[in-house]
């Protein structure tokens, strides 16, 4: 030993490794699983509970599933998991529903368009910002015609709409048409005007105090009788201003709350610089109090694009509407669970990835300046 | 002096707008004036359409017998029961699954909210997992797949299976004991509020007595006490007026206790997992938003940890959790209206679908759920105002 230390000058001996237990996988095993006796234990039976969850789902959804097969038979005989074979043979009516065969490349166009009008309004990094913003304007218009027809296009009845395009429809059509609408009555529930004010809020209560499929059943039972005799609107189209009233109380809220999250010097300032009502709102306060409402939006959006799944009820066929056609076929009977899970995928997918992009805008918004 | 000049300046037509005061009054006027003429036309086109179809109006129908059953009933109800008897059983449905949903939802997103906050990293995660995979999915897809579950993978009652004595899990629902209540079990009801009474006397006093001498007595498991033991006491004191019904196969459905249909069970559960999802991310974000200097200056009072929980995060997080809590509670409310899609029979499906398909009485049975639902809704959100302003932060 007293040879050892005779061999180093004090302070070059060079440094001696870690401990074993405290670096690397076993340090991270025992902070992050096996701190506590607790930890032990919650982490051997999230253990057991994966054993049993696990290794049962993968054999059912990937080993033991068919993909090919043309009847429910058929996949029993080949396999004892999922039967895919019937998302697989259906697939294309999932995805447009009805829609005539010959004019699908419509609403592929519709599909594709969708995303180069949507990249730009969702992304402030995108070459050419400006000109994509302007297609984004016009965009519903586009898809107005591409979808229903008109302009020299073969025109399609709404009727024929079903399928994830369905879902879709809905989804965009409702936020586009509300978002206007769910800043107005925000403004109108903040004005000083008693008469706007009662009117809004009451608006806003009413949509929000009563659940989305009471006033589909609304619009499928009762609308027609508010309207002219003899004037009659599809159910798609009925159903889409349910959705647009309903969505549009929910924005003004959130709305609202960004507009109240304004300090009120912003408001102050702007009078004094002489800026009237609309000038005030539209340039320096809306603009503030929109962009600390957008993850907001985002998730009520969220929210309504599950909704859409509702429709089902008053009959149009979305998705889960379809997938009750496709039970009734004697050939494909008593697959309701492979269906559902791949609507349930279909939906997790897309909701999932909106809710991320939701979090990135909040991060991207949390500029440091919080009140 | 220029004031004084403005003030007496001639009255022209366009002061009206342009004076901010009259100017508002101006808009109000017209946009009240819009909203009427609104309505009338509504109404106008209304009358006018149902004078076409001949369609009789009115509620009436309330009284007539209804002539269809309902499968899972509170109170007595048959087919030769009214209209208005079914809207009132699908009421109670209709909050019945509510407050189970809210009940284990609570339970569940707690839980759910603690454990993703655990330092255990493979907890966390599956947690995380469950949170998004549920709150991603339609609600109503979730019913309809806990639906199938139970319809489709559960035995038929022959077979049922029996996890534990007098239980019995089928397709035909769960077979469960309950208790047959005898009259004079109304004591045990007294003894039971009498308790919850004196609960909320003890917590006033052991507030006032921790305000003057900082004593703190243990208020919950005191309360705890009061209310469990009084009842139990009042039972055996009328000796106990209520028995244990079992269930038991008879043909081909079981007879006794309490069967509780597969429809009310797939929506408990798939409307209880998807809400306490969104619970557990408010749990977490309230526990979260209390700064960890709180804790930190809590003990170096020398506030004990258990003590620290409950005098100085709890009150914190609590402001932050119950206002999103309770709009959740309604959520859960108003999705309990998606039951029409397994043919629970709530107030949706009793009044708004049924009723309403035999009558033809589109506008009144409408406008009679629609009236339900706002009512609770906004009652819950008047109590939900109230308690915000009793314990928001007074700034300035």
């Amino acid at each position: 030993m007293a040879e050892e230390i005779a061999k180093f000058a004090p302070g070059t001996h060079p440094d001696l490794k870690p401990p074993l237990a405290s670096t690397g996988a076993i340090k991270w095993l025992r902070d992050n699983l096996f701190s506590s006796p607790t930890n032990t234990i919650l982490t051997l039976l999230s253990i057991f509970l994966l054993y049993q969850i696990i290794p049962p789902l993968y054999g059912w959804m990937i080993q033991d599933a068919v993909l090919d097969a043309t009847s429910r038979n058929e996949c029993l005989e080949l396999g004892s998991g999922a039967c895919w074979a019937v998302v697989k043979v259906r697939i294309s009516q999932f995805v447009y529903g009805f829609y005539p065969e010959e004019l699908r490349w419509r609403v592929d166009l519709a599909f594709v368009l969708l995303f180069f009008a949507l990249v730009p309004a969702l992304f402030d990094k995108v070459p050419h910002r400006g000109y994509g913003l302007i297609f984004t304007i016009f965009y519903p218009v586009i898809a107005f015609f591409l979808l229903w027809g008109g302009l020299g296009l073969e025109s399609v009845e709404s009727s024929k709409f079903g399928g994830i395009m369905l879902t879709v429809t809905i989804g965009v059509s409702g936020i586009a048409l509300s978002l206007p609408l769910g800043i107005l009555l925000a403004l109108g529930r903040q004005s000083n005007l008693l008469v706007l004010k009662v009117i809004c809020t009451s608006f806003i209560e009413f949509f929000r105090g009563v659940p989305l499929i009471t006033l589909l059943f609304v619009a499928s039972t009762l609308l027609s009788y508010f309207l002219p005799p003899g004037v009659f609107f599809d159910l798609l189209l009925r159903v889409l201003i349910m959705v647009t009233l309903f969505l549009a109380a929910y924005i003004a809220e959130v709305v609202r709350g960004g507009l109240q999250a304004i300090p009120k010097g912003q408001t102050e300032a702007a009078q004094a610089l002489g800026l009237n009502y609309w000038r005030l709102m539209g340039l320096i306060i809306l603009p503030q109090a929109l962009k600390i409402s957008i993850p907001g939006i985002v998730n009520t959006f969220i929210g309504l694009y599950k909704d859409t799944t509702l429709v089902v009820i008053i009959g149009l066929l979305d998705p889960i509407g379809l997938s009750q056609s496709i039970l009734a076929d004697s050939k494909w009977q008593g697959l309701s669970t492979e269906i559902y899970v791949f609507i349930a995928i279909f939906f997790f997918i897309s909701c999932f990835s909106m809710s991320r992009y939701s979090i990135y805008l909040e991060k991207k918004l949390h500029t440091g300046h919080k009140r | 002096m220029t004031a004084i000049d403005i003030d007496q300046a001639p009255f022209k037509v366009s002061n009206l707008w342009t004076d901010q005061k009259s100017r508002g009054l101006l808009i109000q006027i017209v946009s009240l004036i819009l909203l009427l003429l609104f309505i009338a036309y509504i109404a106008n086109n209304t009358i006018s359409n149902l004078n076409l179809l001949g369609v009789e109006t009115g509620y009436g129908f309330l009284s007539e017998p209804s002539n269809y059953d309902i499968n899972q009933r509170p109170i007595e109800y048959d087919s030769r029961s009214s209209h208005g008897r079914a809207a009132l059983v699908g009421i109670l449905n209709t909050l019945i699954v509510a407050v189970c949903g809210i009940i284990l939802a609570t339970l569940l997103g707690f839980t759910a909210g603690v454990l993703r906050l655990s330092g255990n990293w493979l907890i966390s995660r599956l947690v995380y997992c469950y949170v998004e995979f549920t709150r991603n999915v339609p609600v109503l897809l979730q019913i309809l797949l806990w639906h199938g579950i139970i319809v489709h993978s559960l035995p038929l009652p022959k077979q049922a299976l029996q996890p534990a004595d007098g239980v019995f899990l089928s397709n035909r629902g769960f077979a469960i004991p309950w208790p047959q209540l005898e009259p004079a079990f109304w004591a045990v009801v007294v003894a039971f509020f009498a308790a919850i009474g004196g609960a909320v006397w003890f917590t006033g006093y052991a507030k006032k007595v921790q305000a003057e001498t900082g004593k703190i007595y243990p208020v919950i498991t005191i309360n705890l006490a009061i209310i469990v033991l009084l009842p139990v006491v009042a039972f055996f004191l009328a000796g106990q007026p209520a028995t244990l019904d079992w269930p038991a196969l008879k043909g081909f459905n079981f007879k006794g206790g309490l069967t509780v249909k597969p429809e009310f069970i797939a929506l408990w559960f798939a409307l209880s997992i998807y809400t306490a999802a969104f619970i557990s991310e408010i749990v977490r974000a309230g526990i979260m938003a209390v700064s960890h200097g709180q804790t930190e200056a809590a003990y170096a009072l020398g506030i004990r940890p258990n003590w620290t929980m409950r005098l100085v995060i709890l009150p914190q997080a609590l402001r932050v959790i119950i206002p999103p809590l309770i709009s959740q509670y309604l959520n859960i409310t108003k999705n309990s209206s998606l039951a029409i899609a397994i043919g629970y029979m709530d107030i949706v499906a009793t009044i708004g679908g049924i009723s309403l398909n035999q009558t033809g009485r589109a506008l009144e049975c409408m406008s009679i759920v629609l009236a339900i639902y706002l009512t609770i809704s906004l009652s819950i959100s008047t109590v939900m105002n109230w308690y915000n302003k009793r314990v928001a932060l007074v700034e300035r």
